[in-house]
């Protein structure tokens, strides 16, 4: 890497800030400081905007970098991160996006809270929430540095704490000042910067190969030593059948939790109706699905142009396939295009970051304000702080633990902690929503039981297993406590999770309040009464 | 005195400013009654049968077909090695299947809902609101 990609690189970003620190200000000029404002940007967006913003919000680094990184080293195996992630979408779509819109106000808990007693289902609710975004937020967190040392050359130590640092600021600035609105905007800005180079690249490999996508396919197969192997699965999850399992319960996991995703589904409160809601997720449904078909010609265009040995070469686990293809693709380092095209990649995937991080963050500050504050404030005490005073605190206060923890875990593998967060989001999240949505038997104490029967399995799970120790890889490689054999819990834990709820609803001793399922039902499928 | 005053706050609607801000879950009596009786009525069911027969299998079938579709590739990776056409493999048919299935899916289900579900909630809705709104005048 010259310093000629550093400079472009730094600039491009560096105006991608002011764009959106811009925005930040512009937005929060005619601050009202109501929540409606603060949580859902006055319902005012569009479906256009909402999908696109959501496809910003779904569309992490980890997509754009780690999965054309992991088809150009694994070939087809790494495609099948492409279609899980895309597939839980269907789920959103058809049984969360519009009924949630209905139910509930700000986040997830609004919506169980509906039909139950509200404290117990808020604290556990939000704890959940908080728990699944703070996952996700320092596995984003401890991305932003590596990407720093990978892309800029910056391997020093203090270069990625910088970083994390400046990126956590950043995203508190934005979602404290800004709120939904500006981290909305944020959000489309990134969406279309992420698009319009994912195009053009996907462009340019296809004119290399004459627009033929079988000498494609044939030259990625050759390049990689593996021949047709290479365009079929088992070179990554072919290995024995634990592996084989842990690959089943991590798809499993991918496709359930989108839906329980806290900034996936605060989303569905910035537009005005259901129907708005549900035009949002077949906008964000094309941009996603299309952008994932576009990283699978990627994948297989830097295998084929690059070749996987020299990926690894640069990075072992491939984040920087995509980057080295740019490079390639312009004309090669030294040449200009090759740097342009370099720095564009390297602006985005921050602008990606930056976008990613701050909807995680609002999310989260919307769980520990409206949900927990709320319910853990005490009943009559004089109500000291308003509830978008104490959002604004909640942001800052995560800002700085996800720093803090993202500087902790910057040496560890991170692929894990978006699964773990993806398995806990499906265990916790996703069951108590669709009973909640669906089920009319439903009560109090099943909701907190599935709440707590998916979220403690899942931790727990992860803790005994070779993730945290008993493996050369692991968090702590000199100690064995490890006695459940799969990195991802989601197998087991989404079960119990389910199940923990079903028993919690059959052997509560309060009956289920028909006129509040009522209620549910009937905003959840027509929208009367909806904010 | 008293009576005209209390006649007087009966018979004209007043706006109510709490309406529409924040006020915790507090409802006003009647309005539970009038959630049920909607939910009973025949244009509400109709409805949510629309909705729950069209949702229901869907969801199970593509989560099925997914299911099938990441078993049969960490199980039978030989079968999905099976060549189709050049360097295209059952694999790879299968995975851009799945991206054509969730597009097709999505396309049906908002033409579902646009042509058989929305102009019938909307008047539900209106309707329940209107009962809604009387009881809290009342």
């Amino acid at each position: 890497m010259t310093g000629d990609h550093q400079t472009l690189a730094l600039v491009l970003f560096s105006v991608f800030i002011a764009v959106t620190l811009g925005i930040t200000t512009w937005v929060s000029r005619n601050r009202h400081g109501s929540a409606e404002e603060f949580y859902a940007g006055g319902r005012l967006f569009s479906p256009l905007e909402n999908g696109f913003a959501i496809a910003g919000d779904y569309m992490s680094a980890a997509s754009f970098l780690g999965i054309s990184g992991l088809i150009a080293l694994y070939g087809y195996d790494g495609m099948l991160y492409s279609v899980g992630f895309l597939v839980a979408w269907l789920v959103v779509l058809l049984l969360v996006a519009e009924l949630v819109r209905n139910c509930g106000r700000f986040t997830l808990a609004d919506v169980v809270a509906a039909r139950m007693a509200e404290r117990p289902v808020r604290i556990a609710a939000g704890t959940s929430s908080v728990a699944v975004s703070v996952l996700y937020l320092v596995a984003q967190m401890v991305g932003a540095g590596s990407l720093v040392a990978l892309l800029l050359g910056g391997t020093s130590e203090a270069a990625r704490s910088w970083t994390v640092i400046g990126v956590g600021a950043l995203m508190v600035i934005y979602v404290s000042l800004g709120g939904m609105r500006a981290t909305t905007w944020i959000q489309i800005v990134k969406a279309v910067l992420l698009m319009a180079g994912t195009i053009t690249l996907t462009v340019l490999v296809l004119l290399r190969f004459h627009g033929d996508v079988n000498s494609l396919l044939s030259a990625a197969a050759d390049r990689s030593g593996h021949g047709r192997d290479f365009l079929a699965p088992g070179l990554r999850y072919g290995g024995d059948w634990t592996s084989r399992l842990d690959f089943i319960s991590l798809g499993i996991a991918l496709v359930l939790g989108t839906a329980g995703l806290p900034h996936i589904l605060s989303r569905f409160y910035t537009v005005p109706t259901a129907r708005a809601a549900r035009r949002s997720v077949v906008w964000s449904i094309g941009l996603i699905g299309s952008f994932y078909l576009m990283t699978i010609v990627l994948g297989f265009g830097a295998a084929a142009l690059i070749g996987p040995a020299e990926v690894r070469a640069s990075n072992a686990s491939g984040n920087t396939a995509i980057p080295l293809l740019a490079l390639d693709l312009g004309g090669g380092a030294g040449s200009t295009g090759g740097t342009v095209l370099f720095a564009v990649v390297a602006a985005v995937a921050f602008a990606t970051i930056l976008a990613v991080v701050a909807g995680i963050t609002l999310a989260s500050s919307a769980s520990v304000a409206h949900d927990l504050y709320s319910s853990l404030r005490r009943r009559h005490a004089k109500r000291q702080y308003s509830e978008v005073t104490v959002a604004r605190l909640a942001a800052a206060g995560i800002g700085a633990a996800a720093i803090g923890l993202g500087l902790l875990a910057r040496d560890l593998n991170v692929a894990f902690l978006v699964g773990l967060a993806f398995a806990v989001a499906a265990s916790a999240n996703l069951p108590v929503l669709l009973y909640s949505l669906f089920w009319r038997k439903f009560t109090t104490r099943g909701a907190v039981w599935s709440v707590y029967g998916g979220l403690v399995p899942a931790v727990l799970l992860v803790l005994l297993s070779p993730v945290v120790s008993g493996s050369p890889e692991s968090l702590f490689p000199g100690v064995d406590f490890h006695v459940f054999p799969l990195q991802n819990p989601g197998v087991i834990s989404i079960p119990l999770g389910f199940l923990a709820g079903w028993i919690g609803a059959v052997t509560s001793a309060e009956p289920p309040d028909a006129a509040r399922h009522a209620e549910t039902e009937v905003r959840a499928l027509t929208g009367a009464g909806a904010a | 005195m008293d009576k005209q005053e209390g006649s007087d706050v009966s018979a004209v609607p007043i706006e109510d400013p709490w309406h529409d801000t924040a006020v915790p879950r507090q409802r006003e009596p009647g309005a539970a009654e009038i959630y049920l009786e909607v939910q009973r009525s025949p244009a509400f069911q109709e409805v949510r049968r629309r909705y729950r027969r069209f949702v229901f299998p869907a969801a199970l079938a593509f989560l099925l077909w997914y299911l099938a579709y990441v078993v049969a590739a960490t199980a039978a990776p030989g079968f999905m090695a099976r060549p189709v056409a050049g360097a295209v493999n059952v694999a790879m048919v299968a995975g851009l299947g799945q991206f054509l299935t969730t597009f097709l899916l999505t396309w049906a289900y908002a033409r579902h809902a646009r042509l058989r579900r929305d102009r019938a909630a909307l008047e539900l809705r209106w309707d329940t609101q209107e009962m809604t709104r009387g009881v809290a005048q009342r």
